[in-house]
């Protein structure tokens, strides 16, 4: 170890008053902790770094458990996400429907792969497996909502709509 | 009908419709009967209904008028605009504005159904415990309570002879039986809802658009296992779902449907949502119970079975949504009538999602038995864009292939898994002459490898390899000895695994090779894609003879890589082409390849 003084780490700062709250409603029910990330997730868009310590010492679980429920589920986040996330369905029916030249439009117009979120955090880019909204297929959703029957020319009259839009 | 009777507007409302504008439709509607002041104009009251999914969701939204003079009339593709027109002619003046009017075909695919699960689906309006209760909701757990013992609730469920509608078919009376005779007070009803195979959404249309009927099916088979305590675990994707249950629950909770001593029976029962958080293999119920414990959704091996002990050490029972759905019946209308339908050894109705390249896509529930040709020609309409039928894909990542030879097989367990395939959650995904099979297998296998929880070898390094190989040959670099070793491996996967994901996986792999292996061996010896879909084995040119000139494939590109004029042939320029295939889709005529 060398002798340099430890680098400080800015904590981040982060009102948990709502991750308590979170945490007080589930605690007395068997099985709370994915319900508690569940809350958590839907409050702060993310998981953040300080609510699964809090987590951790309020539920009495190791944090390496919590990880491991969070890493495992595909509807978990640890980093913050997009103010719109467009999400295009590569179910079986869309499949054979085209959804795979939606993605790479999509993948081509904004810069980013599945999973990943712009710089400017406008947006995030998701397949999912299946919406269950089969006979629209391809489907593409933006936030809560669906365009069906997508197109390639569909993808860019989405992304005009959503670049229009403001941030806040 | 008395003269008195309101006027009707039932409004499809699942999924399908809201992304098709119900909402914006409903309204307009609420919007014009006020001020029009249509109530005053015809004497009568006009009740704006909002129901679940009807099925046929490539025609939404789908609205249905019922006035006392015409019956009842369906309109399909209404939009905001088309209100005021229905309002005027036909709820005003009583004539049908027959431009409008769902055609010929709606009442073909409507009238070669058998609806017993989804009577209420696309009827009543799914947030109002009122409606489910004027259909003869809460009878058949009222008739179990009051009129039966346990046992013999449990014997006529046998009696019926309902297998599990989750895909594995196991009989749900014994099911059932095992789960009570398991020691213990304290014991959970669990319904599985993870719907995750990408092609069927029935569970998800039961749950938006009869809740009712699931609880009181859960609230039955709790009374007869001797459960106290239920979850349904949804999967998270369907938050319309998750949002119709709740309130379902709540207001079951408020006019004391559920808790303690339900309407004075004497007959405990508490429910609750578990919401799911993205997962294929949470499905598995011994996965889906870890996960309702907090953890990773990781199955463990069988034994010990969840009848003797699952949730929390418990016994419990866990059956699919549909599997719940049908016990109403099956109790308000007898055994030996539900017995009466269907096949031999598969008793009642099944629904399917019909999906892919099919005319009519939606959800379809036919007596068991039906063959698979009947569904998709005379129910659904036959093949979309005068295509060749090439293959259905049955039962989701689990199933398999059917191709146009065995298309006569009936749609019942055992036949569909003497085929090849299985009959899986339900879903059927309709492939024409543009699918490649080597890619089907492919993106399956993608799907499966990724949803992988990792616990076992076979399942986790297995697939892995084997979509390599699939990968290896869709891009042209394939060998012969490919083939034999993707069935190898096939084999030893579906035995070695420990679940049911790994035990399935390969199947969609084995039935493409037993029914299509000249698509692999072409894409291995020619280094060619025989149905155009493979990019990286694509050539991407016009064929002069076959285009008919007509300017569908401009249209479609997105990336000014066709140039054509009225009555030229058109042309492809290569160095635009993004190889997206809008241009190929488009063409009717198979004249790009």
């Amino acid at each position: 170890m060398s002798n340099a003084p430890a680098e400080e780490i800015a904590a981040e700062e982060i009102d948990l008053t709502e991750a308590n709250e979170i945490i007080d409603k589930y605690l007395t029910l068997p099985g709370n902790l994915m319900p508690v990330l569940q809350g958590i997730q839907d409050a702060y868009g993310f998981v953040p770094k300080p609510t699964i310590d809090l987590v951790a010492e309020r539920l009495n679980v190791y944090p390496s458990q919590i990880y491991g429920v969070l890493t495992f589920y595909a509807q978990f986040h640890l980093k913050p996400r997009g103010k719109f996330i467009i999400r295009v369905c590569v179910g079986t029916a869309c499949h054979v429907q085209g959804a795979e030249r939606i993605t790479e439009t999509f993948f081509g117009r904004l810069g980013i792969g599945h999973a990943e979120t712009t710089e400017d955090l406008r947006y995030t880019f998701e397949k999912v497996a299946c919406l269950g909204a089969c006979g629209m297929a391809p489907l593409a959703m933006v936030n809560d909502d669906t365009y069906g029957k997508m197109t390639v020319q569909k993808v860019d009259e989405i992304i005009e709509t959503y670049n229009a839009r403001p941030m806040k | 009908m008395s003269d008195n009777a309101g006027i009707k507007i039932l409004i499809c409302q699942g999924t399908g419709g809201i992304s098709a504008g119900a909402k914006q439709v409903e309204a307009e509607f609420t919007r014009l009967i006020a001020e029009k002041g249509i109530v005053a104009q015809v004497g009568k009251r006009c009740d704006v209904v909002k129901t679940g999914c009807r099925g046929l969701c490539a025609n939404d939204v789908l609205v249905d008028v019922i006035t006392p003079e015409l019956g009842r009339i369906t309109y399909d593709f209404v939009v905001p605009e088309d209100v005021a027109a229905i309002l005027d002619q036909h709820i005003v003046a009583n004539e049908v504005i027959e431009k409008k009017k769902a055609k010929a075909y709606y009442n073909t695919f409507v009238d070669q159904q058998m609806r017993v699960v989804m009577t209420g689906c696309g009827q009543i309006d799914p947030e109002r415990l009122d409606a489910y209760l004027e259909e003869d909701g809460f009878k058949a757990i009222e008739k179990c309570v009051k009129e039966m013992k346990p046992a013999e609730v449990i014997d006529e469920v046998k009696k019926s002879g309902l297998r599990g509608r989750g895909g594995g078919g196991f009989p749900t009376g014994m099911k059932w039986s095992f789960c009570a005779a398991s020691p213990g007070n304290h014991k959970y009803l669990i319904c599985n809802a993870d719907e995750g195979d990408p092609g069927a959404f029935m569970d998800r249309s039961i749950l938006e658009g009869d809740p009712y009927c699931v609880i009181e099916g859960m609230m039955i088979a709790a009374y007869a296992i001797g459960c106290d305590a239920g979850y349904v675990y949804v999967r998270a994707e369907y938050p319309l779902a998750i949002d119709r249950l709740q309130k379902a629950l709540d207001t079951c909770y408020e006019k004391g449907y559920l808790g303690k001593n339900i309407q004075g029976w004497g007959f405990d029962f508490d429910m609750r949502i578990k919401k799911g958080a993205g997962a294929f293999v949470c499905g598995e119920e011994t996965a889906l119970m870890a996960s309702i414990e907090g953890e990773r959704g990781m199955p463990r091996p069988r034994p010990p079975f969840p009848a003797v002990k699952g949730l929390w050490g418990f016994p419990t029972n866990i059956n699919n949504v549909e599997t719940f759905a049908n016990v109403r019946h099956i109790i308000n209308k007898g055994s030996d009538w539900y017995a009466s339908l269907g096949t031999d050894t598969t008793k009642g109705t099944k629904i399917f999602a019909v999906t892919g390249k099919v005319k009519h896509t939606g959800l379809v529930e036919v007596p068991a038995g039906m063959s698979v040709r009947d569904v998709i020609y005379q129910v659904c309409g036959g093949i979309a864009n005068n295509r060749k039928f090439k293959a259905v894909q049955a039962g989701g990542p689990s199933g398999g292939c059917i191709p146009a030879e065995v298309l006569d097989t009936p749609v019942d367990y055992d036949s569909l898994i003497k085929a090849g395939a299985m009959m899986g959650s339900g879903g059927l995904v309709v492939m024409d002459e543009t699918t490649c099979m080597v890619d089907v297998a492919r993106f399956f296998l993608t799907f499966t490898k990724m949803e992988s929880c990792g616990k076992c070898v076979p399942c986790r390094i297995g697939l892995k390899a084997m979509l390599d190989i699939l990968e290896r040959i869709t891009e042209g670099r394939g060998e012969m000895s490919d083939i034999d070793t993707l069935l190898e491996m096939g084999a030893t996967i579906k035995k070695a695994s420990l679940c049911g994901l790994g035990q399935t996986a390969p199947n969609p792999i084995l039935s493409t090779v037993k029914y299509f292996r000249h698509e692999y061996e072409a894409h291995i010896q020619d280094k060619r894609c025989p149905s155009n879909s493979c990019k990286e084995l694509l050539l991407w040119q016009v064929v002069p003879e076959k285009c008919v000139k007509c300017g569908a494939c401009l249209r479609a590109c997105p990336s000014n890589a066709i140039k054509w004029e009225k009555g030229e042939v058109a042309e492809l320029i290569k160095e635009n082409c993004t190889k997206c295939k809008s241009c190929y889709d488009a063409c009717r005529f198979m004249a790009i390849e």
